[in-house]
C-alpha cells in the first residue's frame, strides 16, 4: 500500500531519526511513504482565526497533492498533523473559509483527502497485530512511557485520534512491541511549546512537571512524536531518555541502524 | 463602552467565531491552563473582558504571549466557548498592525542553540508575529 508522505520542516534537519525510522518501519510493515512532491512547510502550529487564509495554504496544497493520486495523507510530526488535519477540517466545515482558500487555487479542494498521523496509520491501516507478528527484539517488559503533548489529541472535536482524557494508542503499540507501557497522569500536559524561544523558565517548569511524573512512575524511557516536545522534555528536564516512537519501534522491528548513516 | 472598543470587540468575535456570552464563569478554563500563573489575565478573564467590551488592557498584556496553544480550555470548557480562540484573535489584532510584531527577526540568534528544531522557530513566528 501507498500513501502520500509529509515530513515537515523539522524532519528534514534536526528530527532526521523521527523520519527514517517512520520509512524504514512502514516499509517493515507493508506500506511505502511516498513523499509529497515540492511540499511546503505547515508553520507549526494552527491559526485557529477564521480570517487567516494565507497561512493554510500550505497544508491545502499538500491536502489536493494526495487527493490526485487518490491517497491517504499521512505525517509523523504531531505539529504537522496537528495544522493539515485542522486545516482539512476547515476546509470541510467552514464555507466562507473554503471559498477564500479555492480563489487561489486551479482545482477547487473539497477537504475529502483522508488524514492520518503515523499512529493512526499504524493502528487502523495496519493493525497492531501485524505489528507483533513483525517484531524480532521484543522489549522485554521495559517501563516505557508515552508522551503525547497537546497536539495529537486536542481539540478532540477535530482530531479524533483517542479518547484525549484516557489515550492507548501509543500504549498499545508499546505493548505489541513487548514494552510495559506506564500510565501517569502528565501524559497529555504541554511542555511548553515554543513559549521556550522567549520564556526557557517557563518551558523548564511545564517540562519538569512532565518528565518526573514519568520518573515517579517507573519509566525508563519516554517516547514522543513531537521534535518540540523532545527538545524541551530533553533540555529543560533530563529526568528520563527521550526517543521518538519511531525510534523504538525501529529498535523492535530490527531496522535500527545509524538513521544518518 | 467607548466605540473604539465597541468595534474592536465585534472584529475580535468575528475572527475568533466566538461569543463569549456563552460562558457560565465556572473557570474550569483557567483551571486546566498550563500557562494560567504566566498568564496576568487568565483565560476565562478573557472571556469576560471580552463579552464587557474592555479589550485595551488585553491587547496591551503579556498574555497574549503566554498562551501555549495547548487547547486544554477548548476541549475542557463545558459550554463549548473555546477560550484559546479568543487569545488568538486578540494577538493577532496587535501584531497585525504596523510594526508591532512581538518577535522580530533579529531577536532570533541570542535564542538559539545547538539541538533547536526548525519547529520551535516557525511557530513562535506564526504566534508572534505578521
Ligand atoms: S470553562 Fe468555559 S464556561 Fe467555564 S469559565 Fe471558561 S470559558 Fe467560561
Ligand atoms: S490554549 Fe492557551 S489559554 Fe487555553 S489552556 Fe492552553 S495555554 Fe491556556
Amino acid at each position: 500500500m501507498k500513501v502520500s508522505y509529509f515530513p515537515g520542516c523539522t524532519l528534514k534537519n534536526k528530527a532526521k531519526q523521527l523520519d527514517v525510522y517512520a520509512r524504514r518501519c512502514a516499509e517493515v510493515l507493508g506500506i511505502t511513504l511516498e513523499e509529497i512532491e515540492a511540499w511546503q512547510c505547515c508553520g507549526g502550529v494552527f491559526t485557529t482565526a477564521n480570517d487567516e487564509v494565507a497561512t493554510k495554504l500550505s497544508s491545502v496544497r499538500a491536502l489536493q497533492a494526495a487527493q490526485e493520486k487518490d491517497q491517504a495523507l499521512v505525517t509523523v510530526c504531531s505539529a504537522c498533523h496537528n495544522v493539515i488535519k485542522q486545516t482539512n477540517h476547515a476546509m470541510q466545515t467552514n464555507a466562507s473559509f473554503a471559498d477564500k482558500v479555492n480563489r487561489y487555487n486551479d482545482t477547487p479542494y473539497d477537504g475529502s483527502t483522508a488524514v492520518y498521523h503515523y499512529l493512526e496509520m499504524l493502528r487502523d491501516l495496519v493493525g497492531v497485530d501485524k505489528i507483533k507478528e513483525k517484531v524480532v527484539n521484543p522489549l522485554k517488559g521495559e517501563k516505557i512511557a508515552a508522551y503525547y503533548g497537546c497536539l495529537l489529541l486536542r481539540p478532540n472535536s477535530v482530531m479524533r485520534m483517542d479518547d484525549p482524557e484516557n489515550p492507548s494508542i501509543m500504549e498499545d503499540i508499546i505493548r505489541a512491541i513487548g514494552g510495559t507501557p506506564v500510565i501517569y497522569p502528565y501524559r497529555n500536559e504541554c511542555c511548553g511549546g515554543y513559549v521556550v524561544m522567549e520564556s526557557p523558565e517557563f518551558a523548564k517548569k511545564k517540562s519538569n512537571a512532565v518528565t518526573e511524573s514519568a520518573a515517579s512512575f517507573g519509566a525508563s524511557r519516554m517516547v514522543t512524536a513531537c521534535p518540540l516536545c523532545k527538545y524541551n522534555l530533553e533540555k529543560n528536564a533530563p529526568a528520563v531518555p527521550v526517543v521518538y516512537f519511531t525510534e523504538l519501534l525501529a529498535e523492535a522491528l530490527g531496522v535500527k541502524e545509524d538513521a544518518n548513516a | 463602552m467607548h466605540n473604539s472598543n465597541k468595534k474592536l470587540q465585534q472584529e475580535i468575535i468575528r475572527i475568533s467565531g466566538v461569543n463569549p456570552k456563552k460562558c457560565m464563569r465556572c473557570g474550569k478554563c483557567t483551571a486546566t491552563c498550563p500557562a494560567f500563573d504566566e498568564m496576568e489575565y487568565h483565560p476565562h478573564q478573557f472571556v469576560a473582558m471580552v463579552e464587557d467590551g474592555d479589550i485595551e488592557p488585553l491587547l496591551k498584556s503579556e498574555s497574549l504571549y503566554r498562551c501555549l496553544t495547548c487547547f486544554a480550555c477548548v476541549d475542557r470548557c463545558p459550554r463549548n466557548v473555546e477560550p484559546a480562540k479568543l487569545v488568538e484573535a486578540v494577538r493577532l489584532t496587535v501584531i497585525r498592525q504596523k510594526d508591532a510584531n512581538h518577535l522580530k527577526a533579529d531577536d532570533i540568534p541570542a535564542m538559539l542553540d545547538e539541538d533547536i528544531p526548525q519547529q520551535a522557530l516557525v511557530s513562535a513566528f506564526r504566534k508572534y508575529a505578521k
